[in-house]
């Protein structure tokens, strides 16, 4: 076994600082194993959020090395052990302790997005036919285990702390999720342009870097929203549409 | 008592995985002020690692199942110590909970007519199982999760409960402390329903997270309310075990579902070589049979691969004990053999099983599209749990209600894969309903304020001994004591001495776990939550083992050594468990419920 220097942020609302803690590690090991080795050997009470410990949760979210990563997922064979390993909680959201965060504003921020509104079942028994190519087209973002790593790496919210005015790249995802379901049939582009803020995102695709799930967030997801939104918005018929609307609204 | 916050409800859900979710949105609908207090924050239970998929027979991709079969499927997998009607309420209405899934958003893959596609699991005729690559879980408890946000249920995230509060026979709600401050709080509700999930943390190789400790299996026992056929721990035969930190990791079944093989290190497809009577009619006897059966030819039997989970694990543990195992102590799985029989394999895996793909590659280095997997069995799933009424889900104690893995009865000695998301969703919504209709029928109880004082004291004195003592026990080191102590003695092949240790070893834990001391605050400490749990933990250990004590057979998945074959007498009971008044673990036996002769003609009519 072989050892290493895990330098760990502890703390809380009021502030932290980095503790060194060192520890034994073996082949195979991932930084959240290590965490949990401090955890019990050393620090009975740092505080860390864990759950299925195989990528599929997105509960372990924190920056390693700087990075944002899920620690279940980051091996210690792919970072350089002969300097500590820094371990810190993610830096956009409220400091709880330790590496635990106060993520509840996008449980928030979900419940404001219109949910799913299906057609009517196509079939008298009250079912749906769907081709498999319209399941696979969202599939992808589907796959979102919530680990708001996406979220802690977007400037909008990272830099400039646009919490109200923006509702970050997981839910342009769940958004897109929503707007391509083959079955839904609601109406987003407005939220998408006012309360959502879609226009922030100036796609620097950050958010898709640190994806663990690797879905393709900015490409896939935030630019054909941002397309919708712009012909929506711009189209000559729904212009005149919404122009009418307007005039009938203030008669 | 008197400076503790209360939150008045009509009805309490525990536990916010498929059935805790389901149960939720169920009671709120029907008009009851509901509460979801889970361990995690919301949408990281345990359901999202359900990989394989949800069983129905929704007849989509072959037109002779039915209910009737799947009915026959279910109590032939459990042994036959199935509550018959819940497995009956099971199999008749999981394709509804299947199809309000895909109303509320949930999205299955297709078959080439734009159905929902079912794919094949080990007990099941047919194939059965609605799903999404290897990701089904998470597509559920996300689905309901987004659907239960907008109608109104109140959440409690990173919350646990402490005990359940009674006024006389009834419970009539629970004490809980928050992680974040720590802060206790009294939930004053009219009815509760568990639904806190399995005990995987009993043992050291689990595919379970740190929560699954029996929670809700300890609260109603303390509750007075009994527990059934808790000797019935399934050991789900393909965890990963190479690297050693992530041993235990599910590798799902439909890895063979799809038709992957396992082969011990001669190269042998060993599960040929021992297929149980019971299963000899509709198991595959050559290795092209099989793999035919995989790809959908109805006219196959499947292959010895897909036998159930109990049999599976123990003909793995029979190659690595007589040596033909892999170096890291498994068996091989293989999937990219299907190279040989399928152009574009390496894309079809891909597509089939991602999560898997990713996992192993990332974990483990290893390609599974090109190389074999090494996997062994892990703690997997409880079978055992609170005894409910088979409609209502109500336990032995008025105003306690219980779905999915903390319930007992669908499964009998034995799960079969697919089984368990359509349990949640079918008794969860059970469960909600029945929840609120009490809710409804009953005036509030009285708050016990004893009771309340009590389940405070108790939970903040490992602190109170951290301050007047400079030792104590860790909590840590306790929890790992009883889970190598549970691996070894109590694990998949059983003995009366060893069973015997271990119980004399967890009634000295206990004694240990009542000096464990805690230091920090009570701001998301850790290393409290763990001291905590480890009293459920206990409970739930020596309920295992007492249960698998008396049961003197070997049956579904409990198997002894020193009684290997089964006992006709002992098909016709249950066991199950209750706290005295003073305060001992009781053992004692029902009667397995007589099955409806309708049903009896089904069950003898697929045999």
């Amino acid at each position: 076994m072989a050892a290493a220097t895990f330098r760990i942020w502890r703390g809380d609302a009021k502030g932290g600082s980095f503790h060194d803690y060192p520890t034994e590690v073996s082949e195979g090991m991932v930084v959240l194993d290590a965490v949990h080795r401090i955890q019990a050997e050393h620090a009975h009470d740092l505080a860390v959020r864990w759950n299925c410990k195989a990528g599929r949760c997105g509960s372990c979210s924190a920056e390693v090395n700087g990075q944002p990563r899920l620690m279940c997922m980051t091996r210690l064979s792919d970072l350089p052990l002969e300097r500590p390993v820094t371990v810190e909680p993610m830096r956009s959201f409220p400091a709880v302790k330790d590496l635990v965060t106060d993520v509840s504003w996008n449980y928030a921020v979900k419940k404001r997005i219109k949910p799913f509104r299906p057609r009517p079942p196509d079939s008298p028994d009250g079912t749906w036919r769907m081709s498999q190519a319209d399941v696979d087209r969202v599939m992808e973002f589907r796959k979102c285990v919530e680990c708001y790593l996406c979220q802690d790496v977007c400037h909008v919210l990272r830099e400039h702390q646009m919490h109200d005015q923006f509702i970050g790249p997981r839910f342009l995802v769940h958004v897109a999720a929503l707007e391509m379901h083959p079955l839904d049939v609601e109406d987003r582009t407005a939220e998408l342009r006012e309360a959502h803020g879609i226009g922030y995102c100036n796609i620097t695709k950050c958010c898709t870097k640190v994806c663990p799930e690797n879905i393709t967030i900015t490409d896939n997801a935030i630019i054909p929203l941002k397309e919708r939104v712009v012909d929506r918005s711009y189209d000559p018929f729904f212009w005149l549409l919404r122009l009418f609307r307007r005039r009938a609204k203030t008669r | 008592m008197k400076d503790l916050p209360v939150h008045e409800q009509d009805v309490l859900v525990v536990g916010a995985g498929g059935a805790g979710l389901r149960a939720a949105i169920e009671a709120s609908a029907r008009g009851a002020k509901v509460a979801l207090v889970c361990k995690s924050l919301l949408g990281k239970a345990h359901t999202v690692m359900a990989e394989g998929g949800i069983a129905a027979a929704l007849a989509n991709v072959d037109e002779r199942d039915n209910w009737k079969v799947h009915f026959a499927d279910t109590m032939r997998g459990g042994q036959y110590l199935n509550d018959w009607r819940m497995a009956e309420l099971h199999a008749k209405e999981a394709p509804e909970r299947v199809r309000e899934l895909e109303a509320w958003g949930a999205l299955f893959d297709r078959t080439p007519d734009g159905r929902i596609l079912q794919r094949n699991f080990g007990g099941h005729a047919y194939p059965r199982l609605a799903h999404v690559g290897d990701r089904t879980g998470l597509e559920m408890i996300r689905t309901l999760q987004d659907h239960g946000v907008h109608m109104g249920i109140e959440v409690f995230m990173e919350h646990t409960v402490l005990a359940l509060l009674k006024d006389g026979d009834r419970v009539v709600g629970a004490v809980a402390y928050e992680r974040e401050r720590g802060r206790m709080m009294v939930f004053h509700a009219r009815a509760v329903v568990l639904a806190t999930g399995g005990i995987g943390r009993a043992y050291r190789i689990t595919s379970n997270s740190w929560e699954y400790t029996g929670d809700g299996h300890a609260l109603a026992y303390e509750a007075g309310a009994e527990l059934m056929d808790m000797e019935f721990v399934q050991f789900h035969p393909t965890g990963m075990v190479w690297p050693p930190s992530v041993s235990g990791i599910l590798v799902t079944e439909g890895v063979r579902g799809e038709g992957g093989v396992l082969r011990n290190k001669d190269g042998r497809r060993f599960m040929f070589d021992d297929i149980p009577e019971l299963y000899k009619k509709q198991t595959a006897d050559n290795e092209e049979e099989g793999w035919r059966y995989t790809q959908g030819d109805k006219g196959a039997r499947r292959p010895a691969e897909l036998l159930t989970r109990d049999h599976v694990a123990r003909c793995i543990v029979r190659e690595i004990k007589e040596g033909r195992g892999s170096p890291h102590g498994g068996v091989f799985l293989d999937i990219s053999w299907i190279r040989e029989r399928l152009p574009h394999a390496e894309e079809h895996i891909k597509r089939k099983l991602p999560g898997m793909y990713h996992q192993f590659k990332q974990l483990a280095d290893i390609d599974i599209t090109k190389q074999p997997m090494e996997v062994g069995p892990t703690t997997h799933y409880m079978m055992g749990g609170v005894r409910v009424d088979p409609d209502t889900q109500m336990s032995t104690v008025a105003g306690l209600f219980a779905a999915g893995e903390c319930g007992a009865g669908l499964h009998g000695a034995n799960r079969l894969g697919g089984n368990s998301l359509s349990d949640l969703i079918v008794f969860g919504k059970r469960a909600g309903e029945h929840a609120a209709m009490f809710a409804s029928d009953h005036a509030v109880g009285h708050i016990p304020s004893d009771q309340v004082g009590a389940a405070t004291r108790r939970a903040l004195a490992p602190f109170d001994r951290a301050a007047s003592t400079t030792g104590g026990e860790a909590p840590y080191a306790t929890q790992q004591q009883l889970q190598d102590m549970m691996q070894d003695l109590v694990g998949i092949v059983r003995r009366e001495a060893e069973m015997v240790r271990a119980l004399d070893g967890i009634l000295q834990l206990r004694e240990r776990a009542e000096r464990v001391a805690v230091r920090g605050n009570r701001e998301y400490n850790n290393g409290w939550h763990t001291a905590l749990d480890l009293g459920s933990l206990l409970t739930v250990a020596e309920a295992i083992t007492r249960s698998a004590l008396h049961r003197k057979e070997s049956r579904g998945a409990h198997y002894r050594d020193d009684f290997p074959s089964k006992d006709a007498a002992l098909g016709r009971i249950n066991t199950v468990v209750r706290k005295t008044r003073d305060g001992r673990m009781e053992v004692a036996t029902r009667p397995v419920p007589k099955t409806r002769p309708d049903l009896e003609q089904i069950i003898a009519e697929m045999k």
